[in-house]
This record gives C-alpha cells, structure tokens and sequence, in this order.
C-alpha cells in the first residue's frame, strides 16, 4: 500500500513548523546592526525642534533671529518657511463615515494644540547644536483653555479644539441589532460597569528615526526611515512634498521596535524631509525619550460604560455597549484615530454566541497628543470589557469561569459563523484552545491552592480571558476608503548564478523574524536548505509593491506570496530540468538542493550545475528554451474580510492587600494562528505581546496634569516592564489553518497583547472577592488597589 | 553654551584613542558619532532603559551617564570588542538559539550586562537572572528567552563547553 501522499507543505524536508534560528541575528549579536539612528552621511545635519510648552496656545509672535546667527546652524524654519515646501493631510476615510479632522501641518500654524507639537524646525552641525540653537528661539504664546477630559470636551459650551469645527466630535457610530432592550428586560441576571483605560504609548527602544537625503542633480529623494511601510510612506512623501512616487526611494534596514508606532505620518518626520530638500543636504531627525513620550503616537484611553445580559443557565444573551476615546486635537494620517474605536465596538463579544448587540462609540478631539493605532488595536479594551463582564456575571450565577465560557463559547464545528456585528469567522477553535488551557496551567490544582492559601491570608487570584484577534487584512481595511495603503504584497523569488536564492519581498522586518518564515517557505517549496535563501525586504527600489508590516500580516501575507512565487520558480526550474535532462518534468522534484527523481529521490543534477548551465551554457540547451530562473507572485486574501484568530490567557497573581502591590506568577496563553510557520517566533511574539499587555494592566500610563501638561516624559515617570516583575509565560497552540492560503497561516503577533490585560484584572478581581470589591480601570497601580479596599 | 574642547586618551577595545571632546559629551555620544561604534546603542539618555550598557574598566556602566572626559585614562569594552575577543561568544549563541531578541537594539547592552552577572554568580537562578537583568529593557520579547538563554549559558559553563 502506498504510504499517504505528501501535502504541498509536507515534502521531504519542510521547514514549515520548524523552530529555526532566524538568520539576521548573528550581526544583531555583535552590534552590527544597520539601524537608522546609526546612519550617518557626508554633510548630513542633525534635526531638533522647539515645541510646544503648553496643550493649548496661540502663537503670538516668534524670533529666530539669534538662532539664525549661530555657527553651525543651517536652517531655522517656522511653519511659513514650510508652507511651500510641504502640503497638509488630513487624516480622514471615506468609509469611516462622518470622520472628519482638519489639515495638519509639519509645523504648528497660529494655535498649538497639545504639548510637543513641533513649532520650530532646526537643522544644524550636530544634534547638540541644533539644542542649543533652539534654546535660542523665542516664541510668545497667549495661553488658551486646554481640552483635557474626554467627557467634559462633549458637554454644551466647551472649549473647542477646531472652532470650525462646531464641537469635539470628530467620529461616531452605532450598532444595532435590535433586541438589546428585550434581551435586558428579560435576563435573569444583567451586570454593567465603567471601564477607564489609561492611555499607553509604545515606548520602542529605538526611537522614531529618519534620515533624509534629496540629490537635486537626480530630482531624487532617498529615505532612510524606521518604518513599517515603505511604499506606504513612498507615496505619502511624493503626495505632500510635489514629486512623483518614482522621484522618491524609503530605504528601511534595521528598526528597533515598531509596534504600530512606525506607520504613521509625523509632523517632525516631515519637516525633517522638508529641510533636507530645502538645504540640499542629508538631515537626520533621531528623537529623543522626551520627544518619543510626547510626539509618539499614544493609543488606548477609552472610558467604556458596558453591560451583559445572561439567562439563569448562563446563556449570555446581550451586550450593550458605550464607549468613548480622546484622540487629541487631529485624526491621525492616513490610517485615521476612529480605527481603534471602530475596533473596540466591533470586537466586544467577540467570541461569544449571543444574539443580539447595541454599542455607540465616540471619538473625540482634545489637546493631548495625538492618539491612533497601536499594537492590537482596539482589542485589549474589547477583550477587557467582555471578560471582566463574563465572570461578573458567572459570579452571580456561582459558575465557573471556565463553566461559564463554556455554556457560551461559539462551538467548534459552528463554522463559518458570523457574529452579530457581522464578523466573519471561518474556523476558530475556542473550546479547544480552553481545554488545552485549563490542562496546561493545572486549573482545579491551582483553585485547591488559592483556598488553601486564602485561609492564612494570601491573596492569590487566577483570571481567564478569551480573544479573537484581527489579522492578514484584505483591501476592505483602508483602501476602500481611499488610502493608498496596499492590503497586497509581493514577492520575487529568484535562483542566481550560483544556484543560491534570493527572496526580494515587500513586507518588512521589525524584529518578529519576517527574514527567517520567508527563507524558510521558499526553502521548502525549492527544497533547499534556508541557509541557501537570502532575503532582501525594505527598500521601494528593489523589492515589489506592498503594504508592509501591521495587523499581524507580514508571515502570512508575505509567506504566502513567497510560497506562490516560489511554487512558480519550482515549475520553472523543473521545466529547464526536464529539457536537459530529457525527462517529463512532473517526474522530477527539487530535494536537498538538487534536481531528483520524483519517485525514488535519485539525485539527477545540483542546481548550481543547473544555475550554471542556464546562466554561462545556453549554447548547450535545445533552441526555444529560454531560461527563466525568477518568478514574482502577489497575494491578497479576497475571501474574508479579516482572517480572525482566537485563543485564551490566563494569569496567577498575588494581591498584598496592605500595600496594593501585585506580584506576576505565572502567566499562560493558548492561541490559534493557523500554520505557525516557525512556532519558536510565534512563541516569542506572543511572549511580547504578552508583556506589552502586562504593561498596560499594571504599569504604564500617559498621565496629564489638569492643564494639559504630560508628566510623564522619562522612563523613570512613565514606567515599563522590566524582567524583574515579569513571569514566565507559557504559550501552546492549536491549529486551525485559514483554507484562503496554501501556508494555512493567520497572523499572530498581536493575540499576546489582545487578553494580557483582561486576564490579569480578572485575576485581581478574583483575588479580592472576598472583600467584595471589583476594579475596573487599568492600569491597576498599588493606589487604584487600596482605593477599592477603602484603604487608600 | 559649550566650553572648549579637552583633549583625553583612552584604551577602546584595547586601541588606544586620543581625541578632542566637548566636556559635555557623554560616552555613548563619544562612542557613536567620534568612534562609529554603533553598537553602544541609545535609548533613554536617562540611566533607566540599559541600551547603552558599556564596560569601563571592567565594570559595566551606562555609557549615556558618563561622560567621554571621564572616560580619559581608563578603559573601554563596547559590544564590538566583546565579540571580537570571543569572550561573549556562547552567550550570543544561546541568544540565537533562542531567539532570545526580536529588533536586537536593546541586545548589546543585554548581553554585557548577563556577562557581567555570569562573571560574579556562574550559577544564578532564573530570578537572580531576571533581577541582574532588570535595568535593561526589551520591549519585544518578554524576556522569557533571554531569561533561557542566560541559563542555558551559565549551565554550558558549567559543565565545560
């Protein structure tokens, strides 16, 4: 009997799944990085800029005139200056309807509208000098009302942000599927409560870097950038700087940590790009910690009223939802600040079976810096709600958490299946994922020593959450609303002279391993060792047309257009197999860097000796064959929307209820992202993502004084994680691959930070029952502990 | 405004190095933009995130709160000398084997820091690990690998390899 055929992943010697050491780390190791922070070029100036001392001003009058005079000092620019070199943005969509935002410059105009806008560009000898000569600029301000509060920016007679504008509201929606009011009338148990949520910001170790270098002799701009999206920002750059996208190149090598920080537009950024066409001369803007805390994209202040219908069986019924987001004073460019909110009110519930939903949210303008896409957008505020309200209600009703979940998880032979706000699912594996789960982390083993615990006043708490996670995002995300932001990518795979393989791919790489999954799909499909694939991503003039790295697609998108365009190349090379070596080519396979039998595995011809003929011995081939040893592909998901992921986390921690303190134990996480190309990587992004969420839940917040004021501008005020207070963090799989795709995959670099947050609170909260008590607000810091005890 | 330059001489990983610096130019600055030693990396400028982590005279210090004319007449170890010298090689090997870095810039200072706490403690177990270690910071691992990768290093010592 013949053995079972190989799957098209399954061929001898796969590395799909293999746990590989991603090649690029070697030189990372011995700081051999090319970061652009490290870039330096003959004549390049340093940028630095004076900003705004206050949340809200009018500029009443600004004296460059000292600055000017000083040596080594070679630009002073104001927003006039700017004017004719840069054209504003205005950070809307057609398809979030009803977003409106006013245009934004790379320099304020009149009126400064948070803390840290950039007011005055500087570019000079040395980054110090250009300090220096700002230090030497004078601006006056005539103080204006700040808009602080979200709420108080909507109520009758406040302060506008845009007096054109009539009022704050920049976004609102609604969603309803019409039976929430009966659903609540006839529940047996109905909790609701307030969420707050601090903002957070992404704090990459690598700050936002850029160097800019216009050649007039060329017409041509060159831009070294830190960015997630190089076309993306190819055509930004082109759009508001008068060339055409083929004057300007976005050159990305390495970047210290993206996150979603890195994909959108800034003002100094531009004001940069705009001195350096100006001067003719490179410019390099490196911010500095402070200029990160208060030019960096914040993300996350939501306060979200919520609340659960659920039947005496535990059948959750409803959920009815408010929420609302300050996203400071302009929509961000061009993927706009209504999207995380979108998010959050599309993703509540998520992965429940209920029927019927209602949710508002509002987006609101306020002079505070500006907020917009971070990782897992929207999602720990959906996760957060609707897992703090699933165990409110289990609590009533006495269940389980996991008996809870259980009764109302989608079950998983139920798809495709399509939420009540019209999510599409097409495979989720929830109650496999909490099976898995409750084994790994000893559930009943844990319960059995919390009690024991509790008994001599330690207060240790365990905290489930589910999730479903948005990723590989078709066109339906931002080109319909006419962004020129590609929801495609491509590939060009080529074997060269020496029978090695060059992979050109338009994803990019920040860290999570894009080199090492595409060297490995291609290897797979040409069956040579990944060691033998060399792989080029970052920069518009060498690799295909994409869009980059955001919304956990780069592995699955970029892996799948490099296992098209390899599959391609594989027929290729087969072909021109088969003319030398007089053989049909289906009969031929490509294994262990060699042409072979098919049937047997006979080595028949090396493919540098095939490289070697195709490239120096045409002479030697039948006429009529041309060898074409290259092949490009381009992929897009067009059967769903989204290719939704799911999975659960659970947290074990410990409350000191005299000090507030809360003690990580152990933290675990059972995901499904389809394929996991390389589970060592998914291991650790969803390690990370883990942590950035555990960040959010007890440590890291943007706090503003009453004024406006941002005080926290260090990384000694605004706090991160460090390893000490971080638990090991367990991570299984289920697997579940999307039919869309031969690789299966589904992204995953997000599900980390999707539930972190939602586990811990529930944990905490389940530490604290017995006094009664529930915390709904993150971060939860030592005080939001003691207050809710009463002891603070 | 800037005082006059001071002249100071210094060993960089073993070279000697004579330079002219402005008294307000810190290490990690010195070490960058003068010497294109890009592997000492910048984070915070603050003390508080390690990206910067250097050896001065044997001892590891953060390069951006020490100034370049403190460093006259001392010694200097950045992450190119240690990899030069092999002295770091295994460490850096366990951090690729397991994955023990993402972007890789908060790396260089990560690896001179578990270097320094092997040096003192060839036994420490994960917590004395993830409190050596907890003045560097990495925002894309969750630490979980550097914690393994530290030791898996300190065991390979162990036994001899």
């Amino acid at each position: 009997m013949d053995a079972d055929p190989l799957s098209p992943l399954d061929r001898p010697h796969s590395y799909i799944g293999r746990s590989l050491p991603r090649p690029n780390l070697a030189r990372l190791t011995q700081g051999r990085g090319r970061y652009v922070s490290d870039l330096a070029l003959p004549r390049m100036l340093h940028a630095a800029f004076v900003r705004a001392p206050y949340a809200h001003a009018r500029i009443t009058a600004i004296d460059t005139t000292a600055a000017r005079a000083m040596p080594g000092v070679a630009a002073v620019m104001t927003a006039e200056d700017m004017a004719p070199l840069v054209t504003p943005w205005v950070g809307v969509l057609t398809h979030l309807q009803g977003l409106r935002s006013p245009p934004q410059y790379p320099l304020a105009c009149d009126v400064v509208r948070w803390q840290g806008e950039p007011v005055v560009a500087i570019a000079a000898a040395t980054r110090a000098l250009a300090e220096d000569a700002a230090e030497q600029v004078i601006v006056d301000y005539a103080p204006l009302p700040p808009v602080v509060d979200a709420e108080a920016a909507l109520a009758p007679g406040a302060v506008l942000v845009h007096p054109d504008l009539g009022d704050n509201l920049a976004y609102s929606r609604r969603i309803d599927t019409g039976a929430v009011d009966a659903a609540l009338a006839e529940a047996a148990v109905v909790v609701g409560a307030r969420f707050t949520f601090g903002r957070h910001t992404g704090v990459t170790l690598e700050a936002r870097a850029i160097v800019a270098d216009w050649d007039p002799a060329e017409a041509r701009l060159t831009v070294h950038q830190g960015t997630q999206v190089p076309h993306m920002m190819q055509s930004v750059l082109a759009t508001h700087l008068g060339l055409s996208e083929a004057q300007v190149r976005v050159v990305c090598r390495d970047v210290g940590g993206s996150f979603g920080i890195k994909i959108h537009v800034y003002p100094d950024e531009m004001a940069t790009v705009a001195m350096a066409m100006r001067l003719a001369r490179p410019v390099r803007f490196v911010a500095d910690r402070m200029e990160s805390f208060v030019a960096d994209i914040h993300a996350r202040d939501h306060i979200v009223d919520a609340r659960i219908a659920v039947r005496a069986d535990g059948t959750i019924t409803a959920f009815d939802v408010d929420d609302l987001t300050g996203i400071g004073p302009y929509s961000a460019y061009p993927r706009t600040s209504a999207v995380e909110a979108n998010q959050v009110i599309n993703l509540i519930g998520g992965p429940y079976g209920h029927a019927n939903y209602r949710a508002r949210a509002r987006v609101v303008f306020q002079t505070k810096t500006m907020m917009s896409q971070y990782r897992a957008v929207g999602h720990p505020i959906a996760a957060t709600v609707t897992e703090t309200l699933v165990d409110l209600a289990a609590r009533r009703l006495d269940l389980d958490p996991f008996e809870m979940r259980r009764r109302n998880l989608i079950a998983d032979d139920a798809y495709p299946a399509t939420s009540p706000t019209g999510l599409r699912f097409e495979g989720l594996s929830h109650h496999a994922a909490h099976a898995r789960l409750r084994d790994m982390m000893g559930y009943d083993g844990l319960r059995a020593e919390q009690a024991a615990l509790r008994a001599r006043g330690v207060h240790r708490g365990i905290g489930i959450a589910s999730f479903i996670e948005i990723t590989n995002p078709g066109p339906a995300f931002y080109g319909v609303g006419g962004a020129r932001i590609s929801a495609q990518d491509g590939a060009v795979v080529r074997l060269d002279a020496s029978g090695s393989v060059v992979v050109q791919a338009s994803v990019t790489e920040q860290g999570q391993g894009t080199e090492a999954v595409l060297a490995q799909v291609a290897a797979t499909a040409l069956g040579i060792e990944p060691a033998r694939v060399r792989v080029q991503l970052g920069d518009t003039d060498a690799v295909p047309y994409g869009g980059g790295t955001w919304a956990s697609r780069a592995a699955a998108i970029g892996g799948e257009a490099t296992w098209q365009a390899s599959v391609a190349l594989r027929a290729n090379i087969l072909a021109l197999a088969g003319s030398m070596l007089q053989a049909a080519p289906e009969t031929l396979d490509l294994r262990g860097g060699a042409v072979v039998d098919a049937a047997d595995g006979r080595e028949r011809m090396t493919l540098p000796e095939l490289a070697r003929i195709a490239y120096f011995r045409q002479d030697t081939l039948p006429r009529g064959v041309q060898p074409e040893l290259i092949a490009a592909r381009h992929y897009v998901p067009r059967d769903y929307p989204f290719a939704f992921t799911n999975g659960v986390q659970a947290s074990l921690l410990e409350v000191d209820v005299e000090t507030g303190f809360i003690r990580l134990l152990r933290h675990w996480v059972v995901e499904d992202c389809g394929t996991p190309i390389n589970p060592m990587l998914v291991d650790e992004q969803v390690r990370g993502g883990v942590v950035q969420g555990l960040g959010a839940a007890l440590f890291e917040h943007c706090r503003y004084d009453a004024e406006g004021n941002l005080q926290t501008t260090t990384m000694a005020d605004y706090l991160v994680p460090m390893a000490g207070e971080m638990p090991d963090i367990e991570v299984a799989h289920v697997s579940t691959p999307t039919a869309e795709s031969a690789l299966g995959a589904k992204g995953a670099g997000e599900a980390g930070t999707a539930a972190a947050a939602a586990a811990v609170l529930n944990a905490v909260n389940d530490a604290l029952a017995p006094f009664g008590v529930t915390i709904t607000e993150l971060p939860i810091t030592p005080e939001v502990v003691l207050r809710a005890l009463g002891r603070g | 405004m800037t005082a006059g330059p001071v002249s100071i001489t210094l060993t960089v990983n073993g070279e000697d190095v004579a330079a002219s610096v402005p008294p307000r130019l810190h290490l990690a600055d010195f070490l960058r933009e003068h010497l294109s030693l890009t592997g000492t990396h910048l984070g915070c400028e603050h003390g508080v995130c390690g990206a910067c982590t250097v050896r001065l005279d044997g001892a590891i210090v953060r390069a951006c709160l020490v100034l370049a004319v403190q460093a006259d007449g001392r010694a200097v170890e950045t992450i190119e000398g240690l990899s030069a010298s092999g002295e770091i090689a295994d460490l850096q090997a366990a951090f690729i084997a397991h994955n023990a870095l993402q972007c890789g810039y908060c790396t260089p200072g990560m690896l001179i820091a578990a270097q320094d706490l092997l040096r003192r403690d060839p036994h420490p177990d994960r917590a004395a690990i993830r409190e050596h270690l907890s003045g560097n910071y990495c925002r894309c691992t969750g630490y979980h690998a550097i914690v393994d990768a530290v030791d898996a290093t300190a065991r390979g010592r162990a036994d001899g390899r």
